[in-house]
């Protein structure tokens, strides 16, 4: 058993209440300076470093409608927006040498055939309203085509991927309301098991040290990146890949608590502050990621394209379903580590009292490092899951800003600060988000999950399973 | 070779041009809420979305006159300000942050959706609302000789219109603060419970400040679509609440004037390392080969944010703020 070695400078703020600056603070601290600045070389040099490997591989340079959108500057130029996808067939093999055509009214305005992976481009003049069609006697016999005409709204700035769909309908999915609203239904459970997933760490960070950590979802971008790289650019298969990048997701955040957060909590920086230093370096890794991955979306080499299989009146491809078994597994891990452990009962106890936590011989720097390391290492396979099973087994830079908000919906809806409150709050996102898909157009569908988060906060402002005293 | 004339111009260019000026408002009203009541608003380009977008749509869809869309755009502040104030301002201090982040992602997701195309006009924006802006310009040459820089007579005009407005701002700003009610705010953002024991409504004073500061934004989004003539619902993305912070943290959180200055240095220093960073990048010999031309985009957002963060943790008042006047050392 170690001495409580809680360090002297370090604020008790158990109580949660934001009290700007209330800490000693020294004047200026150049060592520390010196340590924060190093350790962004280090990231940006080792993020860097994976980029040039990635770029000498496989990555193509990013689309000039990433950087249009990475722009804020008020003035674009643009020369035709880029359409992509990506072919295969019902047993997810690519369909090279198919012809994809785009009309404008009637008009033809682009024409692409497709590579040897199934990808194809095509570079439209403006913005609108395209009809997509694939020339069917391009593709090779025995392809059964469901939908092979599709329109779709083309923006400059954003991702413009059109999607044609083949094989067989599936028989659960015109089966009517109810059949729809059960089909629904798992697919939030399904959503909302991978949001818990990544969220129970934010939740557990912001329990231990008080710390609104936003940027949390550039850890699931970052985890997922890291899996894509090892499964495509390493050949690794996408399972054991995922355990590896959740390795490195555990060291991301070692990495973070002790490059910049243990530090800012010993100067005795505020609240406010610590928030505002986690946007700032949410934005950075954020459009760090978009420099070294690009802006596009990119496919995990394995489980791209998986036929629906039916159970009963639910319908569901075997990654949604792993995902499901996975996440419950996890979780259900998770649990049993904060119940029955001797670490996961510290770090209960740092999340209830800090200061008692010390005084009672807890290593508080250690449970929160630890804590640090498992919200990666979940972020990670959060990100690994929300890619497989929301994003068609795509990789994009803002998938975890995406997330993050959502993640916060399912937190604080929840409790801020209880693990088990976090999960259950995010199963309700998760669910509210693909059920208002019933009533909701699609593009409007992550709504839902956020409108909760205001409507929560004004009737029960603690959460479902947090207690008044955390709300300040 | 790096052409420093041509830099010089667009930095000069740009630090009167009119996203100094909406960098400005956006600050200006961030000033209100952080720099002087504590309020860590991070959605102030909502509030710019509903003012550019109330003005829009009442003017471009229902035929308003122009006078009205723009109190319409200011009431949308201020209605935006209740809905995010009522349930968050009791609260610790992050709901509101969270709450503001996701309702401008809220709003940009509604407006460009393709299902509001009819009223928002979807992802290609609306237009159209300006003509009686654009018919009310008094510079009627093609083109003004100021100070060495050409302007043309539009800009011209959205760049009087554009600082007048800015200069209203910092003379309510600067009565403001030295009124009872912002000694009130500042004794909120030093300490709450304190200005609770003296009897102040805290809740009433901070709504009032998120109101008047989201009125601020939403005249940067007002004034921004009109100097602009588009309104498109990319534009308002989160980044931009964040530039607006840095221009603030620039120039000096609970400064008046601190906000104006912080914009125009921060857009000046954005838009001629971004220029820089293209010349560097493009043309036959490049003198930064390993960055590629296409990333200057996203650079100036890596940029931005460790800079943010930097600033908040060795020197959180700023460039030119006075160490005591700022949040977080406030005793």
């Amino acid at each position: 058993m170690s001495p409580p070695r809680t360090p002297r400078r370090e604020r008790a703020d158990s109580a949660g209440t934001v009290r700007a600056g209330a800490g000693p603070r020294r004047p200026s601290v150049p060592a520390t300076a010196r340590w924060l600045i190093g350790l962004l070389v280090v990231l940006v040099g080792g993020l860097a470093l994976s980029g040039t490997a990635l770029a000498a591989t496989t990555t193509p340079p990013a689309t000039p409608q990433a950087v249009s959108q990475a722009t804020a500057a008020p003035a674009q130029q643009t020369d035709g927006i880029e359409v992509s996808g990506t072919l295969r067939d019902q047993d997810g093999e690519p369909l090279a040498g198919v012809t994809i055509t785009a009309e404008l009214d009637g008009a033809p305005a682009g024409e692409a055939t497709s590579e040897a992976t199934g990808r194809w481009e095509l570079t439209v003049p403006s913005a609108g309203s395209y009809t997509f069609r694939l020339d069917e006697s391009t593709l090779p016999p025995g392809t059964e085509v469901l939908q092979g005409e599709t329109v779709r709204e083309v923006s400059d700035g954003a991702l413009n991927t059109v999607v044609f769909r083949f094989g067989e309908e599936v028989a659960g999915g015109a089966g009517g309301g109810f059949a729809m609203f059960l089909r629904l239904l798992v697919d939030g459970i399904r959503f909302g098991l991978v949001i818990g997933i990544a969220a129970v760490g934010l939740s557990l960070i912001f329990g231990t040290t008080g710390l609104t950590n936003f940027a949390h979802g550039e850890m699931v971008t970052i985890g997922a990146v890291v899996a894509w790289f090892i499964n495509v650019g390493g050949g690794v298969q996408l399972i054991p890949a995922t355990i590896i990048a959740m390795l490195v997701g555990a060291l991301l955040g070692a990495a973070n608590e002790l490059g910049i957060w243990r530090r800012l909590r010993r100067r005795g920086a505020g609240l406010i502050a610590q928030l505002v230093v986690s946007i700032g370096l949410g934005i950075a890794l954020r459009y760090l990621v978009l420099i070294i991955f690009g802006g596009r979306s990119e496919s995990f080499a394995d489980y791209t394209a998986q036929t629906v299989r039916n159970y009963g009146p639910i319908a569901l491809t075997d990654k949604d379903l792993s995902a499901i078994i996975v996440s419950i597994v996890v979780l259900v891990g998770v649990a049993l580590l904060l119940q029955k452990t001797r670490i996961g009962k510290a770090m209960r106890a740092v999340s209830d009292n800090r200061d008692l936590a010390a005084s009672s011989g807890i290593n508080v720097d250690r449970v929160i490092l630890f804590v640090w390391m498992l919200g990666g290492a979940l972020a990670t396979l959060g990100g690994v899951l929300f890619a497989l099973s929301e994003l068609s087994s795509t990789v994009q830079y803002e998938m975890g800003f995406r997330l993050l908000l959502l993640m916060f919906a399912g937190v604080i809806l929840g409790g801020l600060g209880t693990a088990y409150g976090a999960l259950i709050g995010c199963l309700i996102v998760g669910v509210l988000v693909q059920l208002s898909t019933l009533v909701l157009p699609l593009d409007l569908k992550y709504l839902g999950g956020l409108a909760v988060l205001i409507v929560i906060l004004v009737f029960r402002p603690q959460g479902l399973l947090g207690s008044k005293a955390r709300i300040g | 070779m790096i052409d420093f004339g041509q830099l010089l111009t667009v930095g000069f260019t740009q630090l009167i041009g009119p996203s100094a000026i909406f960098f400005a408002l956006l600050a200006l009203g961030l000033n209100i809420h952080f720099g002087y009541t504590g309020l860590l608003n991070f959605g102030q380009i909502g509030f710019a979305l509903v003012g550019a977008y109330g003005m829009g749509i009442s003017v471009a869809n229902y035929g308003a006159p122009l006078w009205l869309g723009v109190l319409i755009g200011m009431a949308c502040g201020v209605a935006l300000a209740l809905i995010l104030g009522i349930p968050t301002l009791r609260l610790r201090a992050d709901y509101l942050a969270i709450v503001t982040i996701a309702a401008s992602e809220i709003l940009r997701l509604i407006t460009r959706s393709t299902s509001q195309t009819g009223f928002t006009g979807g992802t290609q924006g609306l237009t159209g609302f300006g003509d009686a802006f654009a018919a009310a310009n008094p510079f009627t040459q093609p083109t003004y000789n100021i100070l060495g820089l050409t302007v043309r007579g539009p800009d011209l005009w959205s760049i009087v219109v554009g600082w007048t407005v800015v200069g209203l701002c910092v003379l309510l700003t600067w009565l403001l603060v030295r009124s009872p009610w912002g000694r009130v705010l500042k004794a909120i953002r030093e300490d709450e419970d304190a200005a609770r024991a003296l009897g102040k409504n805290v809740f009433a004073y901070k709504m009032q400040a998120l109101a008047l500061g989201g009125v601020f934004g939403a005249l940067g989004g007002i004034v921004f679509a009109l100097a602009t003539q588009s309104l498109t619902p990319d534009f308002y993305s989160p980044p931009q609440t964040f530039f607006a912070y840095a221009a603030l943290i620039l120039g000096g959180a609970g400064r008046v004037f601190g906000p104006v200055v912080g914009a125009m240095l921060f857009w000046f220093l954005l838009s001629v390392s971004d220029a820089f960073l293209r010349q560097a990048t493009a043309g036959e010999n490049p003198l930064l080969p390993f960055i590629s031309s296409q990333d200057v985009g996203a650079i100036r957002f890596v940029l931005v944010g460790v800079f943010l963060g930097l600033m908040m943790v060795f020197r959180p008042q700023g460039i030119f703020g006075r160490r005591r006047e700022v949040l977080g050392d406030g005793r």
